[in-house]
């Protein structure tokens, strides 16, 4: 039973990962695919990581994969940040319809 | 359950692939930017799963070393000199 | 099945690998050749992780990831500001261009042999069998770090002596550079918790080094990022102690304690770095920790280049 959640879990952070990545290469918009690489692919690595936790079960092994998700949210935010200012001094990356 | 994980894997590797599609195309160096910062997150996602399939643990402290990392490189190819120089 | 979908996994990896460096030597544009290197270092480190070789995905994770591109960037800022005179289209250059394919291609060629006659022998051991029969009395039970500190000693000390060498010889070439803007709300609020559990991670690497993946170069390549971010921050120091004296003493404290610890067991009465038994375990961490210590002072001196240039003014921080 607790490995059929695990795989729920996993198959639906994957299916954010994949948005994430189709996100990446379709959007026409620089800061929408910001918007896709930063949000969707935290989620989706969230979700695998509460898979794993379920499958892996050991209290130490648990926490340590919660500080890395933590980690990766907070560093993806300031990339995400710096990322979107380079841009923004360059006035570049728009859209042009 | 090692055959999902594995075709987890495979999923996972796609995806950075369409990543390095864009680090080939992308038209600014701020699209390439980002598909080194998917790169960093795909990599993480699939180190863990490689430590759950080849028993290593140590595949967690990995991930942690590439996820405090992923911000240093992006935060060295976006940072700008003092006195106004740009950096392009 | 399974192993069917391994070796789809490994022929993806390695062509992301392959595309990837050869797209990044190739291109004319510079600042996209790092951002691809630095993709590269990151495939590099999963396929160490797929081979089951978890010290090398750590060393390649923290110093391919972090500090080889900001090292190559700063490296480019320099060129930019101040153009090498001479070209390389003329024809002397050409024939040594012609000279060092060669030199490849033969090193490929024995490089193919020596993995022909690897795969055709097998049945070899190789030497994991005696290492792992050594195990006990090298006083840690990572066979990695026995091998690096304990049974090939001297390899890893003449390591540690080249990295010194060659910050020294980075320190000759006199050069200034420019320190970074002042970080604003966002990059400072990263670096102000990102820094100390970098240093946590570092001394947590450089402790459990002796029993599962890990070790002074890990520990030292990721506090050297510390630094890194200190610098890219807007600290010019990046972390590092302000008196020169002190950032020497750090620098040579590695061969140092090395050299000390062989000489001293030579006077003993043993040979050049034979540990006792029952003292293996302590001296090599000790040995590990005045490593750690050095290699992340030589790789921030590497990325300083020089003294640490403090701006004349202070602009406005940005966003």
């Amino acid at each position: 039973m607790t490995e059929l959640i695990a795989i729920a879990l996993i198959t639906v952070g994957l299916m954010f990962f994949i948005a994430g990545s189709i996100g990446l290469l379709r959007l026409p918009d620089l800061y929408s695919r910001l918007h896709a690489l930063t949000k969707a692919d935290n989620v989706g690595l969230g979700m695998m990581i509460l898979g794993i936790i379920i499958i892996s079960g050991d209290l130490l092994t648990s926490l340590k994969l919660i500080l890395v998700w933590l980690l990766v949210l907070a560093s993806s935010a300031a990339s995400a940040h710096l990322i979107a200012q380079r841009a923004r001094r360059r006035e570049r990356g728009l859209w042009k319809p | 359950m090692t055959l999902f994980l594995t075709l987890a894997l495979i999923v996972l590797i796609l995806s950075l692939c369409i990543g390095l599609i864009r680090i080939f195309l992308g038209p600014t160096l701020e699209d390439r930017i980002m598909s080194v910062q998917l790169m960093g997150t795909t990599g993480v996602g699939i180190l863990l799963i490689l430590g759950l399939l080849l028993d290593m643990p140590a595949s967690i402290d990995i991930a942690l070393v590439l996820a405090m990392l992923a911000a240093i490189s992006v935060a060295a190819l976006t940072r700008k000199k003092a006195m106004g120089a740009k950096n392009d | 099945m399974e192993t069917l979908i391994w070796n789809l996994f490994d022929v993806l990896l390695l062509t992301a690998l392959l595309a990837l460096g050869w797209s990044a030597l190739s291109t004319s544009n510079l600042r996209k050749g790092i951002a691809l290197f630095i993709a590269f270092g990151l495939v590099l480190s999963l396929i160490w992780a797929r081979l089951k070789a978890p010290d090398i995905a750590l060393a390649e994770a923290a110093i391919g990831t972090g500090l080889t591109g900001a090292l190559l960037l700063a490296a480019l800022r320099d060129e930019e500001s101040a153009p090498a005179e001479t070209s390389v289209q003329e024809p002397g250059n050409r024939f040594y261009a012609y000279l060092l394919m060669l030199v490849t291609i033969i090193l490929t060629l024995i490089l193919g042999w020596g993995l022909i006659d690897a795969l055709m022998n097998r049945q070899h051991p190789g030497l994991a069998y005696d290492v792992f029969a050594q195990l006990d009395q090298s006083g840690v039970s990572n066979p990695v770090t026995a091998v690096l500190l304990n049974f090939r000693a001297y390899d890893t000390f003449l390591e540690l002596a080249v990295l010194l060498a060659a910050v020294l010889g980075i320190r000759s070439l006199n050069i200034t550079r420019q320190p970074y803007l002042k970080a604003g709300p966002v990059l400072s609020g990263l670096t102000v918790w990102l820094v100390p559990v970098l240093i946590l991670m570092s001394a947590y690497l450089l402790w459990v080094g002796a029993h599962a993946p890990g070790g002074a170069f890990q520990a030292g390549a990721v506090l050297a990022a510390a630094g890194v971010l200190l610098r890219l921050s807007g600290y010019p120091a990046a972390g590092l102690p302000a008196r020169l004296l002190i950032r020497r003493a750090f620098m040579i404290i590695g061969v140092l304690v090395f050299a000390m610890i062989g000489l001293g067991l030579m006077v003993l009465g043993r040979g050049f770095l034979d540990y006792p038994v029952a003292w293996s375990g302590s001296l090599i961490l000790l040995i590990e920790t005045a490593a750690t210590l050095s290699i992340a002072t030589i790789l921030i001196m590497a990325f300083l280049a020089g003294e640490s240039g403090e701006p004349e003014h202070q602009e406005k921080p940005s966003c």
